[in-house]
């Protein structure tokens, strides 16, 4: 695979070559698509490997796209405070079961992120400490940022809770 | 004869029976701008554990930009942050920018730069000023609110609106900034420093003020580091993270500013760090006025047909263009097939636009990465153990914007 001139994709690639499955750096963003098995695993080499030390997960969020095999994307965005450099991190998550590990052991800030996840695609993370809707309410039924959920949709009428 | 025995320290302590108190603030309190929901647990006074709740203002906005052209959802990043409109703008178009792989002209970037202090000037005053206000300080707030108003005439008078601009557009500007501009912000801009002066007069020194922010909310290099937290309140730590600097993007790295920086992180080096960069933004507008001053009249937009409108001369009397201003009018712009993500430093931190086209002339997914929420998350962390009025202050510099926030 390629590392295409990156000096960060070419360490993850010699340090865990069976875990990536594609590379790209088109328009300038280092890309790598990994497997949802292993993110975790992944996720940990970036953060403590000293040349690269990944200390800030600045974003966390999927795509749904529907109709194909697996069904979602997880996408995390790295920044190296100290180096100064980025990348991007991608997982393909299956509709059933849509489950991926929780990075939230690795950066605090994956707590809310992937709360978020959770509320808007519905995608499970193993091992958060605490995973509740994050915007929407409780009674909220479905996940609307699914392509399959239609933006005119009503929810049913709450009544007040105590 | 025996005596009664005596009360000892232990029996008292036992006697005295305490347990935890859990007190609900919000979803509208009076001393919070911003719609948010605290549970906290109180001991005493004390701040034992606290539970932050958002969502109130969700508008469902990444849902809403997926079912328009990319032009339509620019109205709605205005609405992102109400203070800093233009920042909003400007970091959704420049992430479909670079999708589209287009370089802006010069004098658009400058624009750009120009708009983009000027309301990063009106988010920061806004922050003191409902600081003071929430601190029980009427004047300073209107100072500060006095202030405001002239960069919201500043802006009005750039393009035509105050609050919700649409000023940059995929490819360049609404338009050039008219002719009375540069008067008006060399008369504006004197006047906007002598009222933060005025303001920080009335509360850098102010024994209330300082009591009330000094030690209160702080936070560890470290743990900002961990929750991603960016802007301000990264650098009131020491860490001089600036996107403007560290990865320029327009002409940034053309001007001349310095990025201030604090040492303990707590909220009085918050403030101290917002005004700074407050003189900072007004530097840097007055060295863009002298620079499109001196360079002339210039192309705003750049010229691709898939973006920008073709001339209207060429519209009327040719058959290519009119078939271009047809189909950038019915359709919008054909955004190339990929992903691609694209941060500014916003008043707030990094706010960082997500993007991913399927080729057609409607976005598949628009992620914004909101600096409001992910600075709110470390909340607890920051006034655990500390008293319940020091919510207060912690959350006026934190300066959550609910449009962001929520979305």
């Amino acid at each position: 695979m390629d590392d295409h001139g990156s000096p960060i994709l070419r360490a993850l690639l010699r340090a865990m070559p069976g875990a990536v499955k594609d590379t790209h750096a088109r328009l300038g963003d280092a890309t790598a698509v990994v497997d949802a098995a292993r993110i975790a695993e992944v996720m940990r080499f970036l953060r403590d490997t000293r040349e690269i030390e990944f200390d800030m997960l600045v974003d966390l969020t999927a795509v749904d796209y529907l109709g194909e095999e697996p069904r979602f994307e997880v996408v995390y965005h790295l920044y190296s405070v100290g180096r100064n450099h980025r990348l991007r991190v991608k997982a393909r998550v299956p509709e059933e079961p849509a489950e991926i590990d929780t990075v939230t052991g690795l950066w605090s800030s994956a707590n809310w992120m992937e709360r978020e996840v959770y509320d808007m695609y519905g995608i499970r993370f193993r091992g958060h400490p605490d995973l509740r809707r994050l915007l929407l309410y409780e009674e909220f039924e479905g996940h609307p940022l699914r392509k399959d959920y239609p933006k005119e949709k009503r929810q049913p009428l709450i009544g007040p809770r105590n | 004869m025996a005596s009664a025995p005596q009360p000892q320290e232990d029996d008292l302590e036992r006697d005295l029976h305490t347990e935890h108190q859990i007190l609900n603030m919000g979803p509208s309190h009076p001393a919070t701008h911003g719609t948010v929901k605290f549970l906290i647990e109180l001991d005493g006074e004390t701040i034992v554990n606290l539970d932050v709740q958002v969502g109130y203002l969700h508008r469902g906005f990444e849902k809403e930009c997926e079912a328009g052209s990319w032009y339509q959802a620019i109205p709605y990043t205005d609405r992102l942050c109400y203070t800093s409109a233009i920042l909003c703008n400007l970091g959704f178009c420049m992430a479909v920018e670079k999708l589209l792989e287009l370089e802006t002209t010069e004098r658009c970037q400058w624009l750009r730069v120009l708009s983009g202090e000027i309301s990063r000037v009106s988010d920061h005053l806004t922050r003191c000023g409902a600081a003071a206000l929430e601190l029980q300080a009427m004047t300073p707030f209107l100072y500060g609110i006095e202030a405001r108003e002239l960069t919201y005439d500043l802006t009005e008078i750039l393009c035509g609106a105050r609050v919700t601009t649409n000023y940059i557009r995929i490819g360049g500007v609404k338009h050039d900034m008219p002719a009375g501009f540069p008067a008006a912000a060399r008369e504006l801009i004197p006047k906007i420093r002598s009222l933060i002066s005025d303001f920080g007069g009335v509360v850098t020194q102010n024994r209330i003020f300082v009591d009330r922010l000094k030690g209160t909310g702080v936070i560890s290099k470290k743990d900002c580091i961990d929750y991603a937290v960016t802007g301000p309140i990264l650098r009131s730590v020491g860490v001089p993270y600036d996107i403007r600097k560290d990865q320029p993007y327009l002409v940034y790295d053309q001007v001349d500013f310095d990025v201030p920086v604090g040492e303990v992180g707590d909220n009085y080096d918050r403030y101290l760090v917002v005004v700074e960069e407050m003189h900072q933004s007004l530097r840097i507008v007055e060295q863009c006025l002298a620079r499109l001053e001196k360079a002339g009249p210039g192309p705003v937009d750049v010229d691709d047909p898939r973006v920008r409108w073709p001339a209207k001369g060429r519209v009327f009397n040719r058959m290519e263009e009119l078939i271009q201003q047809f189909k950038a009018v019915t359709e919008g712009p054909r955004v190339p097939a990929g992903e691609a993500y694209f941060a500014i430093e916003s008043a707030n931190g990094e706010l960082g636009f997500y993007l991913v086209s399927d080729g057609s002339a409607v976005p598949y997914k628009v992620r914004c990465r909101p600096p409001s929420l992910i600075n709110l998350a470390p909340l607890p962390l920051m006034v655990r153990g500390d008293m319940l009025a020091d919510i207060i202050p912690t959350f006026d510099f934190i300066n959550m914007i609910g449009g962001e926030c929520d979305r």
